[in-house]
């Protein structure tokens, strides 16, 4: 049956945003996951962070591999483009997409199996590539569209529904994506609605691949006892490394923090991130410092939530290829097809 | 003159009365890495500017150094250039391999060796001359490493002197071939000089062979598949490629990488109107390229079957989503370590329906360098046009080696870009629906990123026309009826068979791909020496035309000649046949890893008749 409902006319007197869109503009269709699915809070507050940066939704493009997760793309901005793709494989489609039409804001929404297990080495590459797309891992630690196996992203230790213990290590997503050069990467929790949009709003802003995994809880199979995934073990061992401000560059907000107290970076679109401190000074700029911090919260069993890594000037692969500004989708036959006097000479290169 | 060459003399039983001028082959053995490769493109571009037809292969090991190789070289003034089965004149310069070279030399041949392997005890009829190779590089250079590389430049020169090939074309080809680099230029012109010399001196003419000039290769060009492939893809325009290294695909997309950066910057700018991505595998390379072609990019990759077989799952993706993509399918030997540097047609039924799901796919059927060139373009158009997968079947005999063929033409038609929505579209059609067949072809209106126009969300098999999530029953069936439908107009667009009825001709031949060459060369054989006359019908596309089933229904038997074990195109043919068509179908199939040759053909074909 086709799911997806027409959206309504708006409502008088509704707000609008910078671009004079209401939010209903950043709606998709009707979801179709559990109700209380993680997943489902993560699209929320894409579509909240869409409406208030402004950006125009249909200069978006989604994409996704297979998954629970990956047919969120089909239940937030509607008026963009969507490709729900194989089971792993949504980082090359992304990247011809992306390579091909350089002026498109790619989202990327995956699941842990999706990117951790069948799709690992394309995600491994696609952070390498450090290619511009705000790339969701929506973390469970099982596969859910499969009815509950372990993903990759279990913890050692953790159990399934059944009573099945996972006797292997984790991948940390996080860590691999910082190793890797992805230029942005982040941890949150689906249910950190302050936290996540403030992450998902600096993500949409950065230039480069900006990779957020999220803690995303399966109620259906992975929110019991004995899951480190779950929504109560996650609040309990949630460890913010400082509270993230994102302030976009157009509406030049002044929020007052105690300087002393607070790290900013500065985006590339000349958006600032502010992040309060908290436990300890964090900075974010600093590889060595956020894989350390990774490495001892996991031993403590702890989620170290927040914005790990920033590194917003480096070089993204469109600047990389020396392309044209334009969108090489789009460039006419007269400056694609070479001349007669072209074939010519290569023809007399082999005479 | 040497002893042995002397005593050579003697042993050889009778000299050919009559000369071989312009039909014989030659084949070099050599170690691979020995830097042979240049020597053997002299020779071959020699006879070339002679005006007499060649064509030349190398039969190469999967390894980087020190396996045997063979390269050969056929003159044929007849202009048949697919592989030829017996060679005429051997060049034995591998220890490991001369004695199975020699002895399987036809009788009446002759054989350059390297004097120290001691050949001429192996065969008396056979014509041998050897030559101290180590000894005449000795004053040429004092450099170990060059020596190596130039000694087989040397056969070169004794070549030249024994089958009468014109030492200035050997010096311009070599040059050729060089480029600008005077001083290696000089030093392998000397170790031609050297091999010439001492042919002169020491070496009668004992055996059948030379080459005359003639007048048959004018105005025509020397090149492999793969470059002119590459060519083509330049001229259509691309804008993205994706690809993984392969053997032997890699040299497409490589050569491709040079055009583009030639001919390709922006002239303001001078920045790339194009994006290339070697990819982590084959998987990802067609993912990047249907993900550049959904959002309207001209993209393509290439392989070989490792991988086809990886792209399966993408390749039904493309499918159902009705995404352009180019795939070239440099075919290649099964999997995996052994053969996979020999060539064969064995993907063919693979890529058909290459995928899960109900799935088929056009395939292109190049024969010839031009159609490599010729057929990237229309692979291309055909993408755009089908919103499909389409692939290129070439194989390693095409790719890798080198083809005479007359230049290829600019292209005539401009660049078909396909069904795209516009403005005046959508106000025709009223309302935009992804996958609605509005025209009744099967092809559906596609909008792309950027362009202004209705989004849509593009997914596998479930979904309706208008692109909606859907798992009723009758979406997914209309669907994928509409897929069929559109199958029946690639019917319409691939290219159409080449076919030569002769009249009173109750025998058939199909073939495709290189091989064509075989079948050329048969028929003559079979006219000539069985009084046989065959119609012949090469295809060029699949889905089948029209004009296949009517030259079968014309043909009292037809041979399907293929290079493969399974009768794989045979196969996709009997699934769309009548009944009657179907009887009249018959198989002749090839798969040594070396290309077909027509002698094989004729001997096959002569035996089906006759046992029937
Ligand atoms: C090639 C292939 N293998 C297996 C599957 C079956 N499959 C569908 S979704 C899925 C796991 C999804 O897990 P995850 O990515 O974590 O997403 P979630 O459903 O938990 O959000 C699997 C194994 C598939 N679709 N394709
Ligand atoms: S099964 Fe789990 S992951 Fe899938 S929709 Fe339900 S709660 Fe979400």
């Amino acid at each position: 049956m086709s799911t997806e409902p027409t959206v309504q006319p708006p409502a008088p007197g509704k707000k609008v945003n910078r671009i004079g869109l209401e939010p209903i503009a950043y709606r998709g269709g009707k979801t179709t996951l559990c109700a209380g699915c993680g997943h489902n809070a993560i699209t929320e507050r894409l579509i909240e962070s869409f409406f208030e940066l402004g950006v125009d939704p249909t200069q978006v493009i989604k994409l996704s591999g297979i998954g629970c997760s990956s047919k969120a793309p089909a239940y937030f901005l509607n008026s963009a483009h969507g490709f729900n793709s194989v089971h792993g494989r949504m980082p090359s489609i992304a990247t011809g997409a992306v390579v091909a039409n350089r002026k498109t804001i790619a989202v990327g929404i995956s699941g842990d199996g999706d990117s951790g297990a069948i799709g690992i080495g394309q995600f491994v590459h696609l952070m390498r590539r450090n290619l511009p797309i705000v790339y969701v891992i929506e973390d469970n630690g099982c596969y859910g569209l499969t009815k509950g196996q372990f993903s990759p992203t279990a913890d050692l230790g953790s159990t399934l529904k059944s009573g099945v213990v996972n006797d292997l290590p984790p991948i940390d997503t996080c860590a691999l994506a910082i190793e890797l050069g992805a230029s942005f990467v982040a941890r949150s929790f689906s249910g950190d609605t302050k936290q996540l949009k403030a992450i998902l709003k600096a993500a949409i802003s950065h230039r480069g691949t900006a990779m957020i995994d999220v803690i995303s809880p399966c109620v259906t199979f992975n929110d019991h006892e004995g899951s480190t995934k779950s929504y109560s073990y996650v609040k309990d061992h949630d460890e913010p490394l400082a509270d993230v401000s994102f302030i976009p560059y157009f509406e030049e907000v002044n929020v007052e923090y105690d300087p002393g107290a607070t790290t900013e970076v500065m985006l590339h679109s000349g958006s600032r991130i502010r992040l309060t401190k908290m436990a300890e000074d964090y900075r974010p700029t600093d590889k060595m410092n956020a894989l350390r911090l990774l490495h001892e919260t996991m031993s403590r069993g702890e989620y170290a939530t927040g914005i790990l890594y920033i590194e917003p000037d480096k070089q993204d692969f469109i600047d990389l290829l020396g392309i044209v500004d334009e969108p090489l989708a789009s460039l006419p036959e007269t400056r694609t097809r070479p001349g007669k006097t072209a074939l010519d000479e290569i023809m007399e290169s082999f005479r | 003159m040497s002893v042995t060459a002397s005593a050579v003399r003697e042993g050889f039983p009778q000299a050919r009365p009559e000369r071989v001028v312009n039909d014989f082959a030659i084949q070099v053995a050599t170690v691979n890495g020995s830097g042979s490769q240049t020597a053997n493109l002299v020779l071959l571009r020699s006879i070339f500017q002679m005006g007499v037809p060649v064509s030349g292969k190398n039969m190469f090991p999967s390894n980087i150094a020190g396996l045997p190789t063979w390269y050969t070289i056929r003159a044929s003034s007849k202009g048949y250039i697919g592989r030829k089965k017996e060679v005429d004149f051997l060049v034995a310069m591998n220890p490991e391999t001369a004695r199975e070279d020699v002895l399987t030399l036809p009788p009446g041949a002759a054989a350059v060796y390297d004097e120290p392997l001691k050949l001429e005890a192996l065969r008396r009829d056979v014509t041998f001359y050897p030559v101290p190779f180590d000894k005449l590089i000795t004053p040429i250079t004092h450099d170990a490493k060059l020596r190596r590389l130039v000694r087989n430049m040397i056969y070169g020169g004794v070549l030249a002197k024994l089958l009468s090939i014109d030492m200035g074309q050997m010096e311009k080809a070599l040059r050729k071939q060089l480029g600008k680099k005077e001083k290696a230029i000089a030093l392998n012109m000397s170790a031609l000089q050297a091999g010439y010399a001492y042919a002169d001196a020491n070496l009668p003419k004992l055996d059948p062979f030379a080459i005359e000039p003639m007048n048959k290769t004018q105005g025509m060009i020397l090149i492999e598949g793969n470059v002119s492939a590459a060519i083509g893809c330049l001229m259509a325009g691309v804008t993205f490629v994706g690809w993984y290294p392969i053997t032997p695909s890699s040299s497409l997309c490589e050569s491709l990488i040079d055009y583009l950066k030639k001919y390709r910057k922006d002239p303001e700018t001078g920045k790339a109107t194009y994006a290339v991505v070697q990819a982590e595998d084959e998987i990802a390379a067609l993912g990047m390229v249907i993900g550049a072609g959904w959002v309207g990019a001209r993209a393509m990759t290439s392989t070989s079957g490792p991988g086809i077989s990886l792209m399966a799952e993408f390749a039904g993706l493309g499918y159902y989503t009705d995404a352009p993509a180019v795939i070239f399918d440099v075919q290649r030997v099964g999997p995996s370590t052994g053969l996979p540097t020999r060539t064969a047609q064995q993907d063919i039924l693979s890529v058909a329906v290459l995928s899960h799901g109900d799935t088929k796919h056009p395939l292109l059927l190049p024969s010839s360098v031009s159609e490599c060139y010729s057929m990237a373009i229309d692979a291309f158009d055909l993408a755009e046009r089908l919103q499909t997968p389409v692939f290129v079947m070439s194989d390693l005999d095409l790719g890798m080696n080198t083809w005479m063929s007359h230049p290829f033409e600019y292209p005539k038609k401009p660049l078909d870009r396909g069904k795209r929505l516009d403005a005046a579209t959508l106000a025709r059609i009223g309302e935009f629906a992804r996958y609605r067949d509005v025209d009744g072809d099967g092809i559906p209106y596609r909008t792309v990123p950027g362009d202004g126009l209705p989004a849509y969300f593009a997914r596998g098999s479930g979904h309706n026309e208008k692109a909606q999530y859907s798992e009723r029953a009758d979406d997914y069936t209309n669907n994928l009826d509409r897929l069929a439908r559109k199958f029946e107009t690639a019917r319409t667009l691939v290219p159409k068979p080449e076919i030569d009825m002769v009249r009173g001709a109750r025998v058939g031949v199909i073939a495709y791909g290189t091989t064509h060459w075989a079948i050329v060369e048969s028929r003559d054989e079979l006219k000539a020496e069985h009084g046989l006359d065959v119609s012949y019908l090469r295809l060029r596309a699949f889905p089948f035309t029209r004009e296949v089933f009517d030259f079968i229904d014309r043909c009292d038997r037809v041979y399907l000649v293929e290079q493969n074990r399974d009768a794989q195109m045979l196969g996709l043919l009997k699934m769309e046949c009548t009944p009657a068509q179907f009887a009249k179908l018959g198989s002749i199939r090839h798969y040594i890893g070396l290309p077909i040759d027509g002698r094989s053909v004729t001997t096959e074909l002569v035996k089906q008749e006759e046992g029937r």
